[in-house]
């Protein structure tokens, strides 16, 4: 089931590109539906999953690879990872109705946004260290060239910014894998292998040295403060779909990694740098907020508030690293609204990625000064846009609120002074609300003259997935009841 | 003496041999006959040599031969790399003046090469320098363009230069050993005053690391790979290796702890790949290009060889490693092949649309360079890096990936023009150039065969391990 999930975007992919003769139109309807199946596939296995034991894998497959290197493709999902799959699935389905009216080589980009989402599904199912790097450095591939052939303003360099930074991340991060394999025994690049035998149990220099590369890798791939620099660009030149994706899911992967690899393979190191990465939260929280303050770039300070947002991931995964006394619980509280915050930003900021993107289709810029008033003219997109800002600067109702209102909880009872982070919502209220009025209050000027309101693509693209923030928010039982457990486990590996 | 151990050496220099002869019988329109020779010559030499893999190693002409899983690999690899380089060839001197004499001095070359991986005495290593490096000079000026005749001149002088000091270094090992026999100078050298041994082994490494292409014998590569022709430039950058390092493990597995050898190859990989790498960045030449970036893949491969005898995955990785590194360094050039007059990186703006086949190949091929997954030369360097961290070497792993990471910078800019979009005018220009037929499929099926090689590294790694 999951080996259908993660491939069939690919199979489709090859045959888009080897085909000529597939028209654009069919193209573009031919990724809806690879998309749409895609979405029914995650529910199918989502109705099916039942919380594996500790340590162990649902839906697991395990096929040898290079048996020599006791590498395999093992793939398989538990609830840290399946919310993620889910998400994966929704907002590339955004992204394909989004593009519905893309009129650049539409075969070839329905081609390279199924390869990315391929790359993306088995990421989220990997459970060999290569396998994953092997999805993580293509993901990179897949990016780079939607930036590079799609983008706009200054594509090409943003795009090889992108692709350098991010390639060291990966390069650190497998360093750091060669490091786990060369001191398991026996030499494996299992995963729940790797997990079970904690390699690097007594040995604090080599752990530690182990641990820096591949939190190296994931902060750069989250991005944490200070490897944040090629986020900005990155996003900006990015095609509206690619901005998407890239928030939303490639982002994704580093605070996946640190749950997924980092804390449940190096607990002892993990438990020590605990509060290096706390701090690297805490002022990911607050610098990103700052920063996306400054901005009169509307897509740049959504790129800002990406490093906002995923700062309180790393906030909350470094408290479950700090073991104060009876703080089990509080700590499963923070990792559970980690996974949580991972699910609600992709779907809040892939929306409101998509919607930045009308602006650039309708008027070739992303300066809120160009526009103003644009309610009047577009309401439906005001509309939505303000859905998206409240959702994003967690107003309750909303999966940003139930995610941040865990890791708030979850981290203040263990270590109180992440209180500090509590001043990142504040600015990100404001700057939120400043970038509302910015845009759409006030007389109507500039390009917002003769502005178009939303298409019905744009509609039903980024809408699905503000509805989606909305039903987490006011019934996130069905997520929660996922994660928890996973959490638990999660919180009692770190604790070994 | 078992001389049928050396079947695909005497089938390679036998069929140079009857090319040649051959080739001087036939009109210059019929010089194809003696290209299918050397083509039926090379596969069956490689049938040969996959079937002596076999059996267990065996070490014929009284022990101045090892025929091993290395030497196999290392015959498969140069012979099926040779016939790549037949096919490029077939376009760019089918019907030349010299087209004869070129496939003669390939096969010639290859011989070399394969003596040079199957040579299990130090004397046979010097007569497998002379044989792959003389064809080697005549192979890199036989274009006789000013380029081509200025590399063969340099060639030729660093070439003799590299050969008097592998021949010194020989020398000073057996003053100290009385022997050139590997079974002998393990024992013996262990024995022998450790600064002599350093001294000639020394001598002996740098004389092969010229037929490598690796620091400091490295000045030739980027000459020859812009000045010859481009299948030559394809094969002088990729086979002639196959046999120097492979070489140059064998000689590193019999060196004795008085000496550390394992640091000074590790300084040697280290320039290799950090000097190859900065050298390739601002490059405008592709081939130019490509031959900096074959001097940085040596530096990698060495990396293998300094855990030679510490970590019983540094053969089998470094057998990986120029496996992948020969399919992939091929695909690479056999694109530049199929557009010979595209002689800049800017003059490749808007293949990605007019050729978006070739385009793909050649993506596959740089990334497959720089070592991304799945291709094969990332197996190689995943197994090389893991290699030598097991072998205790792990500021060696730091350097190799941060010298991966910077070879992507110069492998980008190639790849960003081949698909920028820049001036459309170029795009119609390409839309109107024919890629060279032979080259353009061989690309195709080189970089299809790295894939496929890299996806099937189970398979590869149970060959060599």
């Amino acid at each position: 089931m999951l080996s259908l999930i993660v491939f069939l975007p690919l199979v489709v992919s090859l045959a888009l590109v080897a085909l000529p003769v597939i028209g654009d139109v069919v193209a573009r309807w031919v990724w809806v539906s690879v998309a749409a199946v895609e979405v029914v596939l995650l529910i199918a296995v989502w109705q099916g999953y039942e919380t594996p034991a500790p340590g162990a894998l649902a839906f697991e497959e395990q096929v040898p690879w290079i048996p020599g290197l006791n590498s395999s493709y093992h793939v398989g999902v538990d609830g840290l990872s399946l919310p993620l799959l889910a998400m994966t699935a929704v907002i590339f389905l955004a992204c394909a109705v989004y593009s519905l009216g893309e009129r650049n080589r539409p075969r070839l980009q329905a081609a390279l946004f199924l390869f990315l989402q391929s790359m993306s599904m088995g990421l989220f199912v990997s459970a060999d260290l290569i396998l994953f790097f092997l999805f993580f450095d293509l993901s990179i591939v897949g990016m780079y060239f939607i930036i590079a052939g799609w983008g706009h303003g200054d594509a090409a360099r943003s795009a090889m910014k992108f692709f350098l930074y991010t390639f060291l991340g990966s390069l650190s991060l497998l360093v750091g894998f060669i490091g786990l394999y060369v001191f398991a025994d026996p030499h494996t690049f299992d995963m729940v292998e790797l997990t079970a035998q904690l390699p690097l149990a007594g040995s604090s220099l080599a752990g530690g040295a182990i641990l820096a590369a591949i939190l190296l890798g994931l902060a750069v791939k989250t991005p944490t403060v200070p490897f944040h620099t090629w986020l900005p660009p990155a996003h900006t030149d990015a095609p509206a779909g690619g901005s998407a994706v890239l928030a939303g899911v490639l982002l994704k992967m580093g605070t996946y990694g640190f749950l997924r690899i980092a804390m449940p393979m190096l607990p002892e190191a993990w438990r020590s740098w605990a509060w290096v990465i706390l701090a690297v939260g805490v002022i990911s929280v607050v610098y990103g907020a700052l920063v996306a303050l400054a901005q009169s770039n509307l897509k740049r300070m959504i790129a800002y508030t990406s490093v906002n947002h995923m700062g309180y991931i790393v906030m909350a995964v470094g408290a479950a690293g700090v073991l104060a006394s009876d703080a089990e619980q509080a700590r499963t509280i923070a990792v559970t609204g980690a996974v949580t915050q991972m699910v609600s930003h992709g779907l809040i900021t892939g929306a409101l990625f998509l919607l930045a993107g009308v602006l650039h289709d309708r008027a070739d810029t992303y300066e809120m000064d160009a526009y103003g008033g644009l309610a009047s003219p577009a309401p439906r997109f005001a509309a939505l846009f303000a859905v998206g800002a409240f959702a994003s600067l967690g107003l309750p109702g909303f999966s940003g609120f139930i995610a941040e209102f865990q890791i708030f909880t979850g981290s203040i009872a263990t270590v109180p002074v992440t209180a500090v982070a509590l001043l990142g919502i504040l600015i990100t209220a404001a700057l939120f609300l400043r970038a509302l009025q910015r845009l759409f209050t006030g007389e109507t000027r500039g390009s917002s003259e003769g502005f178009a309101d939303l298409r019905l693509p744009e509609l039903l693209s980024a809408g699905p997935l503000l509805l989606l923030s909305l039903l987490i928010g006011v019934l996130p039982r069905f997520l929660l009841d996922v994660i928890e457990p996973a959490a638990a486990a999660l919180v009692s590996l770190v604790g070994r | 003496m078992q001389p049928l151990l050396l079947l695909p050496e005497i089938l390679l220099f036998a069929g140079g041999l009857v090319v040649l002869v051959a080739g001087s019988f036939q009109p210059r329109q019929r010089q194809w006959v003696t290209r299918i020779i050397a083509a039926v010559v090379l596969v069956a030499a490689s049938v040969a040599a996959g079937i002596a893999m076999s059996s267990p190693a065996q070490f014929p002409m009284q022990g101045a031969f090892t025929v091993d899983v290395a030497t196999g690999i290392a015959r498969i690899l140069a012979c099926l790399g040779t016939l790549a380089v037949l096919a490029l060839a077939s376009d760019g001197i089918a019907g030349s003046p010299r087209e004869s004499e070129t496939y003669a001095l390939l096969l010639f070359s290859t011989t070399g090469t394969l003596v040079l991986a199957s040579a299990h005495d130090l004397l046979v290593v010097v007569v497998g320098f002379l044989l792959a490096s003389i064809p080697f000079y005549g192979l890199i000026g036989i274009a006789l363009t000013p380029g081509g005749a200025e590399a063969a001149m340099k060639t030729y002088l660093l070439g003799a230069l590299f050969g008097i000091l592998l021949l010194g270094g020989v020398v000073v090992l057996y003053g100290v050993t009385v022997t050139t026999t590997y079974a002998e100078l393990p024992q013996r050298l262990a024995d022998a005053p450790p600064g002599a041994v350093v001294a000639g082994v020394a001598t002996v490494l740098v004389g092969l690391l010229f037929k490598a292409g690796g620091v400091p014998g490295h000045f030739w590569v980027p000459d020859a790979a812009q000045g010859a022709g481009g299948a030559v430039a394809a094969f002088v950058t990729t086979v002639p290796k196959i046999g120097a390092i492979i070489a140059i493990h064998r000689i590193a597995t019999l060196l004795p702890d008085t000496v550390a050898w394992p640091l000074l190859i590790a300084v040697l990989a280290a320039a290799s790949m950090t000097l190859g790498n900065l050298a390739a960045f601002w490059q405008s030449d592709p081939r130019r290009l490509l031959g900096w970036s074959t001097v940085s893949q040596v530096g990698y491969l060495l990396v293998a060889v300094t855990v030679a005898s510490t970590s019983e995955m540094a053969l089998p990785s470094l057998l990986i490693y120029l496996a992948g590194y020969t399919v992939t360094n091929l695909a690479a050039f056999a694109t530049t092949t199929a557009f010979p007059r595209h002689r800049t990186l800017d003059s490749y703006r808007g293949m990605g649309r007019a050729h978006p086949w070739l385009a793909g190949t050649l993506v596959v091929a740089l990334l497959g360079l720089v070592g991304t997954p799945p291709t094969a030369v990332f197996i190689g360097k995943l197994t090389v890096a893991t290699a030598v961290w097991d072998g205790g070497i792990a500021w060696l792993v730091v350097v190799l990936f941060i010298n991966s990471l910077v070879s992507l910078f110069y492998y980008l800019r190639w790849i960003a023009r081949v698909y920028g979009s820049g001036e459309s005018i170029s795009a119609s220009v390409f839309g109107a150039v024919t890629p060279a037929r032979w080259s353009a499929t061989s690309s195709v099926v080189l970089a299809a065969l790295s894939l496929a090689m890299g996806l099937g590294a189970g398979l590869l790694w149970s060959a060599v391990a």
